[in-house]
């Protein structure tokens, strides 16, 4: 194994800069954009990188989200590697796109900084607009850090690249977008070889007649549905093995799942993004005060890491999952998934599903551990629970 | 045999999938041989998508990207780019729309691409209406023409999609018809030969759309010329008119007759039409200078 490359290349920056710092190091070809707040300095640094010419990557800047993607799966179906950004409504507005560039099993990566969608109008950390895209097709990585916003910048081209799927990375609005932290800038050299652009044969060329997206009939329209379920299966392995090199390379390991002092847990928060820093906390003071408690985060949410999850969980008595998104009528959406994941497992643990942050009021380390200590012995809960 | 001024040269196939006697089959044949090989299409939804044809066919010899309506032009920008990043900057980015997918839905996106200049060719098959879905009016159809969602007659005029495009002051617009095949043709060779926006729009006498015989829409195309219903011209700059056909010489009646979408109207309601052609061509002969 190479002894990772150590560089004393640290600044401090927020995450939005760090995934344009990411971009940058891999220079794509093309970059569809379109503001909205808070992603908006993930487009101005990348914009203010190109007027320094150390970002050779074609920006383009149309009139809406919807035909950044649309330009987006075009320049992809092209050949180009492709990258954008966005949050919230622009993500939404792209819902139709989203399926079409899955379809079309294009490997573009997208960051989206995760903030409420409205009625009402509103500017805080919320999940539920990445959520409510699970179906779509994207891979979705959720991210804690600036740091892991950068790295995980990276490793989605690597990913999305080898199974040919868009991947859509997450960060919390403000937590950890505007959260500015020290941020080692890996070496580019690294980064590239890191990250080596395929040859891909199947796009868009001169000389060819061979078309994208051409209506078909129902069996080829089902045979592309089987084809990304292949495509789909290989992800969590593609995602385990893109953490092991980068952490080679950096110091820095990364997988589908990140766990926390979980070994001997009786009970253990699942989450995603930047509550698992709160929850991590909570974890310590507990572990403090003679509580066997531990944390799952769960960075890879589509597709979930079933058989990872399956694993850890089934020693555990009691597992909190921490939602902080809202699916009315139904819930948190991670809850609903680690349910219907465990179903039937022997040894499953009890579940309580915490709405916890919706809308991204402050959640404590002292809530979260008043939490465990509520509920750690209690009968599994039917409802989802709003946390106070 | 006519000379028609333009040189098949084979790059759109038999066998597509336009109903029998369509005008667009042929308008699209003069485009892409235009066009020639050194090019990527990007299409909407619409006729044209069918024509071309289902997977795994392609009726023409270049690549496309089926892509949504509301985007055939950030599509086609997107394709552009690609190909600026590869190194590619001669090859033509071809793109292929219907009224619907230009006039209404994908407005916005052609508007936002012809602000920011994209280099790329857009054809507009006007059959003004949404024939893909059965024949419904669109901003393109024009005054008391019935169709699905105006059974009685649409009650507002043809959106002025020229010059709505000329305040883009893009390079290149023009209005084409089969009927005046050498024009089209010459009219994309001119498009092709300039960087930057252009936008072609082709007048397409839907048969089962405008209720036109099997064998009738290109006299209806040319009539649609003639009769000054549709004008063929040039713009430049979004300044400098040119009127490729200068006179108007029929009656509008000649062209009505011809199509069950006006059938209900009386002659009170012929002379409506009439009256707001000639105005039309008046402001149009003003700024053109004639
Ligand atoms: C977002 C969206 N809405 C509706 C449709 C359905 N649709 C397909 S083609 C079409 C009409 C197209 O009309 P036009 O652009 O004039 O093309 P034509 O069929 O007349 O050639 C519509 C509404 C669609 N494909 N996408
Ligand atoms: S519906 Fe009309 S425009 Fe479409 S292919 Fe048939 S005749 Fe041509
Ligand atoms: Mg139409």
């Amino acid at each position: 194994m190479n002894a990772p490359v150590r560089n004393t290349n640290v600044q401090l920056m927020n995450g939005n800069h760090a995934v344009a710092w990411g971009v940058r190091l891999l220079s794509p070809d093309v970059a569809p954009l379109y503001p909205i707040t808070p992603q908006t300095p993930i487009l101005e640094k990348l914009i203010d990188f190109q007027s320094q010419d150390v970002l050779s990557t074609r920006l383009l800047t149309p009139e809406s989200e919807h035909s950044a993607m649309a330009g987006a799966i075009a320049a992809s179906a092209t050949g180009a590697r492709v990258f954008t950004a966005t949050s919230s409504q622009g993500l939404l507005l792209m819902h139709e796109l989203l399926h079409y560039a899955a379809g079309a099993r294009l490997p573009i990566v997208m960051f989206n900084v995760n903030r409420t969608p409205a009625a009402p109008w509103g500017f805080w950390p919320d999940q539920i607009d990445s959520l409510s895209q699970r179906d779509t097709g994207w891979i979705q990585l959720y991210t804690e850090t600036p740091q892991e916003s950068l790295d995980t910048t990276i490793q989605a081209f690597r990913i999305a690249e080898a199974c040919e799927m868009p991947v859509m990375v997450n960060h919390d609005a403000f937590y950890v977008s505007h959260a500015v932290e020290p941020v080692e800038i890996p070496d580019q050299e690294m980064v590239q070889n890191f990250a080596k652009k395929p040859d891909r044969s199947l796009w868009l060329e001169t000389g060819s007649i061979r078309s994208i997206g051409t209506p078909i009939g129902q069996a080829g329209w089902n045979e592309t549905r089987r084809e990304m379920d292949v495509a789909m299966q290989r992800v969590v392995g593609l995602t385990e093995e893109a953490g092991r090199v980068w952490g080679e390379q950096t110091g820095r390991h990364y997988g589908p799942l990140d766990f926390y002092r979980t070994d001997d847990a009786e009970v253990v928060f699942v989450t995603m993004g930047s509550m698992a820093g709160t929850a991590r906390e909570a974890v310590d003071t507990l572990r403090r005060n003679g509580v066997a408690a531990g944390l799952i985060r769960v960075r890879l949410f589509r597709p979930l890491p079933i058989s990872g999850l399956r694993a850890a969980l089934a020693k555990i008595p009691t597992a909190i999952v921490l939602d902080r998104n809202y699916s009315p009528g139904l819930g948190g959406v991670l809850h609903q998934e680690l349910k219907a994941e465990l179903y039937g497992m022997e040894n499953a643990p009890r579940m309580h599903g915490m709405l916890a942050g919706v809308g991204g009021v402050n959640v404590p380390p002292e809530t979260l551990e008043k939490l465990v200590i509520d509920y750690k012995d209690a009968e599994q809960s039917q409802s989802p629970i709003w946390v106070d | 045999m006519k000379d028609t001024g333009f040189n098949d040269q084979g790059h759109f196939c038999s066998g597509h999938n336009a109903c029998a006697g369509c005008a667009e089959a042929l308008a699209m044949r003069v485009v892409l041989n235009e066009v020639g090989e050194d090019a990527i299409g990007v299409v909407a939804p619409s006729c044209v998508a069918i024509i071309l044809g289902a997977h795994p066919n392609n009726s023409a010899k270049i690549p496309f990207i089926h892509g949504t309506i509301e985007s055939a032009a950030a599509s086609a920008a997107g394709v552009k780019q690609a190909l600026i990043a590869q190194g590619k900057n001669d090859t033509t980015v071809l793109c292929f729309a219907g009224d619907g997918g230009t006039y209404d839905i994908g407005l916005q996106s052609l508007s936002s691409v012809a602000e920011r200049n994209e280099d790329i060719l857009y054809v507009c098959f006007d059959n003004e209406g949404y024939m893909n879905t059965g024949g419904q009016k669109s901003s393109s159809t024009p005054r008391a023409a019935a169709t699905g969602s105006t059974p009685l007659g649409k009650t507002t005029r043809k959106k002025n999609m020229v010059e709505i495009l000329a305040a883009h002051r893009i390079p290149y617009i023009a209005t084409a018809s089969t009927s005046h095949m050498g024009d089209l043709a010459e009219k994309v060779r001119k498009a092709k030969a300039i960087r930057g926006t252009k936008v072609l729009i082709i007048i397409i006498p839907c048969l089962p759309g405008w209720g036109v015989a099997d064998d009738a829409a290109t006299k209806v195309a040319r009539l649609a010329v003639e009769t000054g219903v549709f004008p063929l011209f040039e713009i430049e700059d979004g300044v400098k008119y040119t009127m490729s056909v200068g006179e108007k010489t029929k009656e509008i009646g000649s062209y009505l007759e011809l199509q069950k979408r006006y059938r209900h109207l009386d002659d009170e309601g012929r002379e409506g039409l009439q009256a707001e052609v000639n105005e039309n061509w008046e402001r149009l002969a003003e700024i053109a200078g004639k």
